[in-house]
């Protein structure tokens, strides 16, 4: 899991908005990425997430504010700054007429860095399409195509890597190796990883810092484990019966954190130390508990901050 | 800049859209001459009916410059439909296939990737009228053979030795490859505004309709328009089989081409440059 090796910022966002006519999608975002971060950038679908990335490979030009990637403004610098980045936005469209082989070869000869069929097969290797190299990419599916998508990001080696929702349309096998390649990149290969994604327990999995955007503006940003640790999560306790445990917990301070029950299920409000204490609690009565299951989805824990910050 | 110059010509010659225009050229062309070597002489009869009291005309009149000839006639308005097959997708049909995703988070500057988009669809646009020389003055050769040109324009009968042709031909292609430049360009600017490849196509072939009729209709009204639509330029490639040359009209139409060309082109690069990438 990626850590922030030193204080050196690979990406400086100052006071970034990007208004489209009667829409502020971006609005006085800040964000500053440390080399070797695996940052999470979270939010809701139309927080502003890909307007943000966009602007970040300059497919959009902001209405305000700076960019800074490698200590260098975007605009100034925009050629040298995107020779040292990877990056996938949104769905990963290619040339559906060509092959991933010749795809790959076209994006390599304009990547500002020599890119050899050696290491273009490497990457295709790497991202399990070796075998489908000469086939045309309007053959493949959603997720062979985002994992040509991430051969591209990664083809000319770059210090940077931005990655926006990778795993949407993989099946859970792919994610899992999306996330371990993550994983490998950032602990392996010391690359920084800006990973953009509306699944909460995605990022947990593998960032280290993270932002949560909302209508275009941060509502929370630091270290997960911080962040996520200090948060009350959902938990469901499943057991034989539900009524006789709602009654045992009825005087205690348990019957307070009970969300909602349903179906032989409990649903609790609980901070994580209290997830062992309720369990032991349950079986010394003589209740049978079948599984405990901490559910946390970005909506919950985003209300959660928002209630928060009203309160 | 070559190395995107050849990306994007190889991009070009691997979409089958490209081929149409050599196909219909490579089909059309020797339809025409077949039909003429059958039929031809009564054509030929029938332009110069009027003349034949006063004139004896001998030797081999049908021959591959004169239908090469009637060929080039007829470029104004057949070719620029198959140019803006390709121009027209060339910024569009990246949008429409979210391949500018790929292309600008790149290293190259927007700039960069609509000269080299323009200057492949040039190139296109020469080999396109270069495979229709070939084709007609070649084929030509095999069928009719070799001869004088005969032409008659506005009554008078002008006659080219052989020897005094194929510059003239070469020199009128090469015009050729110029208005139709004006035509791609034209298709590149609505390339750029658009994101779907059919718009520009037939934005462009309408434009040039409205030209080419305005241009054609001899109205008061419509002469102060002419001077400045790229159409009423369009037939200078033929007055370089004038005699003489008037060289003065053929020097001005090139730089109203040139200059057509260069303010599409730069409008087309400022609207790409500054535009938004939401596709």
């Amino acid at each position: 899991m990626g850590n922030s090796f030193d204080s050196e910022k690979i990406i400086e966002i100052e006071s970034l908005s990007k208004q489209f006519k009667d829409l502020k999608a971006v609005n006085n975002l800040n964000i500053n990425v440390f080399k070797g971060d695996v940052f999470g950038f979270l939010g809701p679908n139309g927080a502003g997430k890909s307007t943000t990335i966009r602007m970040l490979v300059s497919l959009i030009a902001p209405t305000d504010g700076v960019i800074k990637i490698f200590g260098k403004t975007l605009k100034r610098h925009r050629s040298e700054i995107l020779s040292n980045i990877g990056a996938i936005v949104e769905k990963p469209d290619f040339y559906g007429y060509l092959s991933a082989f010749k795809n790959l070869e076209i994006m390599g000869k304009i990547s500002g860095k020599s890119i050899s069929k050696n290491r273009i097969m490497e990457m295709l290797e790497l991202v399990g399409l070796g075998k489908r190299y000469t086939s045309k990419v309007k053959t493949f599916s959603h997720g062979m195509k985002q994992r040509l998508g991430l051969a591209q990001a990664l083809l000319h080696d770059p210090e940077l890597i931005i990655l926006d929702e990778p795993t949407t349309g993989l099946d859970p096998q792919g994610m899992k190796e999306i996330r371990e390649l993550i994983i490998y990149l950032s602990t392996e290969k010391q690359k920084t990883i800006f990973l953009s994604s509306h699944v909460l327990y995605e990022v947990e999995l593998v960032a280290n810092r993270m932002i949560i955007l909302d209508k275009g503006a941060a509502k929370v940003e630091g270290n997960v484990k911080e962040l996520l640790n200090s948060k009350n999560v959902h938990v469901t306790f499943e057991v034989d019966n539900p009524e006789k445990t709602k009654s045992l917990l009825n005087n205690t301070i348990w019957i307070d954190k009970l969300d909602t029950s349903a179906k032989g299920k409990l649903i609790f409000n609980l901070s994580p130390d209290e997830v062992p204490q309720l369990n032991k609690y349950l079986v010394q009565n003589n209740i049978m508990v079948g599984a405990v299951i901490p559910t946390r989805s970005l909506e919950e824990y985003f209300l959660n901050i928002t209630k928060k910050a009203s309160e | 800049m070559i190395k995107l110059i050849n990306i994007e010509l190889y991009k070009i010659f691997k979409k089958w859209r490209t081929y149409i225009g050599f196909i219909a050229i490579t089909i059309l062309v020797p339809v025409i001459e077949f039909a003429l070597k059958i039929e031809g002489h009564k054509s030929l009869d029938f332009m110069t009916r009027d003349l034949q009291q006063s004139f004896v005309f001998i030797g081999n009149l049908l021959n591959t410059y004169f239908v090469s000839y009637l060929i080039l006639n007829s470029l104004t308005v057949h070719v620029p439909f198959l140019i803006t097959l390709v121009a027209g997708d060339l910024l569009a049909g990246e949008a429409t296939a979210g391949t500018y995703r790929l292309l600008i988070t790149r290293p190259v500057s927007r700039m960069q990737i609509a000269s080299s988009k323009f200057i492949a669809c040039i190139i296109y646009t020469f080999l396109l009228i270069f495979w229709l020389a070939i084709i007609s003055l070649g084929l030509g050769f095999l069928l009719l053979g070799t001869g004088e040109l005969m032409i008659i324009r506005n009554g008078t009968i002008l006659v080219f030795a052989q020897n005094d042709i194929l510059w003239r031909f070469l020199l009128a292609y090469g015009f050729a490859v110029l208005s139709m430049a004006v035509v791609a360009a034209l298709a590149f600017l609505f390339s750029a505004l658009v994101e779907n490849a059919i718009g520009p196509i037939i934005t462009t072939m309408a434009i040039m309709i409205i030209f080419l009729i305005i241009s054609a209709i001899n109205v008061d009204i419509f002469q102060t328009i002419k001077p400045f639509l790229f159409t009423s330029y369009m037939g200078t490639w033929s007055m370089f089989f004038d005699k003489p040359i008037d060289t003065y009209e053929i020097v001005k139409s090139t730089l109203v081409m040139i200059g057509h060309i260069a303010g599409l082109f730069g409008l087309a690069s400022y609207i790409f440059y500054k535009k938004d990438i939401l596709t």
